[in-house]
């Protein structure tokens, strides 16, 4: 038998075309002339109304073949962008226009969209179009949001969004009569994914099979497809959409229709021309979507172990201008803030607030890093209150092993009940403890101390709702060369699942990993499907795919034992041949099955050749059987009762220089529980990436707004995501492998996990070694210089 | 109002292109849609992030930052350019496989070109030099760890090659 794929480090398929620049990503479809590039004019002010915009200026470029603004949008295009994922409580949701219309809300919101012979000249163009204004108070930050001396949206009073509270037990009454109580007033400032590549689209329109192509780099091939379809009027049978290589996504890809995804098409269709968008760097700071954003109150009600009696958490979520996914990001802070710890009871609120900014959709994590921050903080508070070991205050508020299933009484973001599977949250803590050298470190730093050198350890826990549903499908194909070409609808950027889903499908089928070719995000191929976001794509396509595979698999056993004159019992494949156990002799090619599958047998190829001598059907029957297709085929979906819970730990030790404040890491520890591991290369490097995006988050990224609501560092050269020489080298990483009992693999999703804990365990190491409160996130080297200056001031003043 | 174009005569991976392009028209915009050589990647347009670094006269350049009729008269070499003759991959592209040195695969032109500058000029880098070799190079998705093994990697099979 072949060994089993699952679990093995194979090396990636899809590297081959990257290292050799072969990739496919949007920009790279159509390329030469004949393409018409688009440029986009963006308002330069945060609030403010359109008196006037003039093109006429515009018309004189050489080169320039149309401008558009709202005035020419028509029918479903002249309406606001849909609200993805609407919620009884977003009672004031607002999206934009695909462009502007009136008034402007953000800097960066499109105002009008020109198209010419290349990029330089579009942009030309745009240059030329005059808009006057009538500027309004801009609202910038969760504080002025708060304040509402001025609105963003005038029918939405104080600048609420939504207010959504959820209750179990009473928590208020339960901090009340605890023998212990603490408040904690935390922020967590504004990120952004930043995948290298960013947003673009391109799209065809072919007048001959009246069709129209698109290419879009997106999380959600058939979201776009269906949005495109609607907003311009067209059967979703005339719209494919394609999703080539992704540069990144990290969550601001998922959500859509971007305008750009709309004004593509519709110039594409008008001019009749192949028409291309390429978002730049200044664009996709000031246009797409950021997250974290956060200003939370907790009160906190515990007993002398630490345990807690009470929890009650008011957080503000800053949404920026518009509202177009939901209340995904403070909803899954509300919930899975709790981690794996189970408080007595519980209660919690948040306002989702509107703010004259960039909107705030899902970054990685996906308003898990903000509660995790919450909640951790809040353990470490209580240990510090308590004088205790802050992994003992951990350990006694941990869910145990056979608790499980474990509802922890709210509602999750799939509007299903927030049940955790599995999870072995005891053993984590002792591993990450091992891994970091918890128990050693008091004395290490102590050490230190002597030679007058601070370092501080921080650790911090989480639980992560993963492979949220509905469905994903899959299609497996087995061609008559015996060659398996499968299908799934989500799309990919970078996670390897060209060959994750290979490993899966050669052990199931029992072919070799390198006849599997996978292909995904392609409407063409799979027209139903959801996303890749909310670490899901393993899971939920995974699973799809072993079931699809496993279809195939039956019918190759059904059509092999007639030819073989054997029983489907006996039969087993191996490297894509079906044999007769024990019997090796005789045996029968996967191709040839295949030919065996359709009635329909010119001999094209070898396999049909060699088809000749089988055997198969009945002679009294049709060719194809009442509840038979041809073809080896199989197709299958997967979709969960509800999300699987993965879960970690990480731990880190940072050193402060006394003069410069300088933060260094020193060591950086994970320890994390996906369940069964598919590529442990792959898994491993989800992990490095997503500590790296932490490491950002924690101590370089911010967004920053003047109060004008200009973005002052809407370029690399001043946001900073890290180099290498950020980020620690090595990074110690263990597993625990509790298997999910929801999905026929055991899988966990593993995308997010790697970013979730970084704020919080950051803050956690620097407050230790320093001995003063961290409360607000990101923290820089003058940031905490000036921590500790007021520090000092204070202790001069008492 | 039309733009002054210019014959430039680009010299890349050793084949000799003819374009007429606008004085403004950068390189990596040359490169991939007048060429069509879409493997080198924009993804700043300002210098910092090195996806698009391409090999001038050897020496790795930011092709975001050069305008292509300044690249005239120059040897240009491109992430297309670093396979063996025979197809094969070379050895920092081969490292990068072997050591999962990539996830999107968007900055990973710009880190090949790099490393393989980097790589020429010192063979034996040690770990700290690794490091060094990478840091002007941004990568949002592998957290640069199996980067610099790939780095490792590329200069033992180098070494492997000449000895």
């Amino acid at each position: 038998m072949t060994t089993k794929l699952m679990g093995q480090a194979v090396q990636r398929v899809e590297d081959q075309r990257f290292l050799r620049g072969e990739g496919r990503y949007v920009d790279d479809v159509a390329v030469g002339p004949g393409t018409l590039h688009a440029a986009v004019l963006r308002s330069p002010h945060a609030h403010a109304k359109i008196l006037d915009i003039d093109v006429t200026d515009v018309l004189d470029v050489e080169g320039v073949h149309a401008v558009y603004t709202y005035d020419d949008l028509t029918g479903p295009m002249a309406e606001p962008l849909p609200l993805l994922i609407p919620h009884p409580a977003l009672t004031h949701g607002r999206t934009q226009y695909a462009l502007a219309k009136d008034e402007v809300n953000y800097v960066g919101e499109a105002i009008a969209f020109v198209v010419a012979e290349d990029r330089y000249v579009a942009e030309d163009a745009v240059s030329r179009i005059r808009v006057d204004y009538e500027f309004l108070p801009p609202v910038v930050g969760v504080e002025a949001a708060r304040a509402a001396e001025h609105l963003v949206h005038p029918d939405v009073p104080g600048n609420v969004g939504a207010r959504l509270e959820q209750n179990v037990g009473d928590a208020p009454a339960a901090i009340a009569k605890a023998p212990h109580r603490l408040e904690l007033d935390l922020t967590v400032e504004r990120s952004a994914c930043m995948p290298m590549e960013g947003r673009g689209t391109v799209a065809r329109w072919d007048p001959d099979v009246n069709r129209l192509q698109v290419w879009t780099s997106t999380q959600s091939s058939t979201g776009v497809r269906a949005a495109i379809a609607v907003k311009m009027g067209l059967d979703l049978g005339q719209v494919d959409v394609i999703t080539p290589d992704v540069g990144g996504g990290f969550g601001v890809k998922i959500n859509h229709p971007w305008p750009e995804e709309l004004l593509v098409p519709m110039a594409a269709r008008v001019l009749g021309r192949t028409v291309k968008f390429t978002e730049d760097r200044r664009e996709h700071f000031i246009s797409s979507a950021h997250e974290r954003g956060q200003v939370q109150h907790i009160e906190v009600g515990f007993d002398d172990d630490g345990r807690l009696l009470g929890l009650d958490v008011e957080f503000w979520h800053d949404h920026g201008a518009f509202t177009p996914y939901g209340l995904i990001v403070p909803i899954i802070t509300s919930t899975q803030l709790l981690g794996p710890y189970k408080p007595q009871s519980y209660r919690v609120v948040f306002e989702s607030l509107y703010t004259n900014t960039v909107m705030v959709t899902p970054y990685r994590g996906a308003g898990r890093p903000q509660g995790c921050y919450a909640m951790e903080r809040t353990m470490d508070a209580i240990a510090a209150y308590l004088g205790k070991d802050r992994a003992d205050v951990r350990a006694v508020n941990f869910i145990q092993p056979d608790e499980f299933p474990y509802d922890q009484g709210l509602i999750f973001q799939d509007g299903r009940e927030l049940e955790y599977d599995s999870g072995d949250y005891p053993a984590s803590l002792e591993k990450i403890k091992a891994l970091i050298g918890w128990d050693e470190f008091p004395a290490y730093q102590r050490e230190m101390a002597a030679q007058g050198r601070k370092v501080g350890i921080g650790l911090a826990c989480y639980v992560e709702g993963t492979g949220v549903g509905p469905y994903e499908g899959a299609h497996v194909h087995v061609e008559t060369s015996g060659k398996v070409k499968v299908a799934t609808g989500l799309t990919t950027q970078g996670q390897g699942h060209a060959t994750v889903f290979a490993q899966l499908v050669a052990d199931e089928l029992g072919v070799k990993f390198e006849d599997v070719e996978v292909v995904t995000g392609d409407t063409r191929r799979m027209p139903y499907a959801v996303g890749t976001f909310a670490s899901r794509a393993a899971v939920m396509s995974g699973s799809a795919i072993h079931l699809a595979a496993k279809r195939t698999k039956e019918k190759v056993l059904k059509i092999a034992a007639e030819a073989l004159e054997a029983d489907e019992n006996d039969l087993q494949i191996v490297d894509g041949v079906v044999s007769v156990k024990g019997s090796p002799g005789t045996s029968i090619d996967l191709g040839t099955v295949s030919v065996l599958s359709n009635p329909l047998r010119y001999a094209f190829d070898e396999a049909s050749k060699a088809a000749t001598q089988f055997s198969v059907g009945d002679p009294g029957k049709p060719p194809v059987a009442e509840d038979e297709e041809p073809g080896l085929e199989g197709k299958d979906f997967y979709s969960p009762e509800r999300a699987t819970f993965a879960s970690g730990m990480h731990a880190v030790i940072v050193e402060t220089d006394p003069d410069t404040a300088e933060i260094t890491i020193l060591k950086y520890a994970v320890v994390h529980d996906c369940g069964h591991l598919i590529n442990p290369m792959i898994v491993e490097g989800q992990i490095h990436g997503g500590v790296a995006q932490g490491v950002g988050g924690a101590l370089y990224e911010r967004m920053a707004y003047d109060e004008s609501g200009q973005l002052l560092n809407a370029s690399f050269m001043d946001f900073l995501m890290p180099y290498v020489t950020e980020i620690p080298d090595g990074i110690a990483i263990d597993h625990l492998e509790t298997p999910s009992p929801l999905n026929p693999l055991g899988i966990k999703g593993a995308g997010e996990a790697g970013v979730i804990p970084s704020a919080a365990v950051f803050a956690a190491a620097i407050e230790d070694a320093e001995g003063i409160p961290v409360r607000a996130m990101p923290i820089s080297p003058s940031e905490l210089f000036h921590l500790r200056e007021s520090q000092r001031s204070q202790e001069h003043s008492s | 109002m039309s733009e002054q174009l210019h014959d430039v005569r680009l010299t890349v991976n050793g084949t000799t292109h003819e374009v007429r392009v606008p004085a403004r028209r950068l390189l990596s915009d040359a490169l991939r849609h007048d060429l069509g050589l879409t493997g080198t990647h924009v993804g700043c347009e300002h210098g910092v992030c090195g996806a698009c670094t391409i090999l001038v006269d050897g020496a790795p350049m930011r092709s975001c930052l050069m305008l292509a009729v300044s690249a005239a008269d120059h040897e240009l070499t491109t992430v297309e350019g670093l396979t063996n003759e025979d197809g094969s991959l070379g050895p920092v592209q081969q490292a990068f496989a072997e050591c999962h040195g990539l996830q999107c695969g968007f900055c990973t032109p710009g880190f090949l070109t790099t490393i393989t500058a980097g790589l020429r000029d010192n063979p034996r880098p040690t770990h700290e030099e690794a490091r060094d070799m990478i840091a002007g190079n941004l990568c949002r998705c592998t957290g640069y760890q199996n980067i610099v093994k790939a780095v490792e990697r590329a200069a033992e099979l180098q070494g492997e090659l000449s000895s």
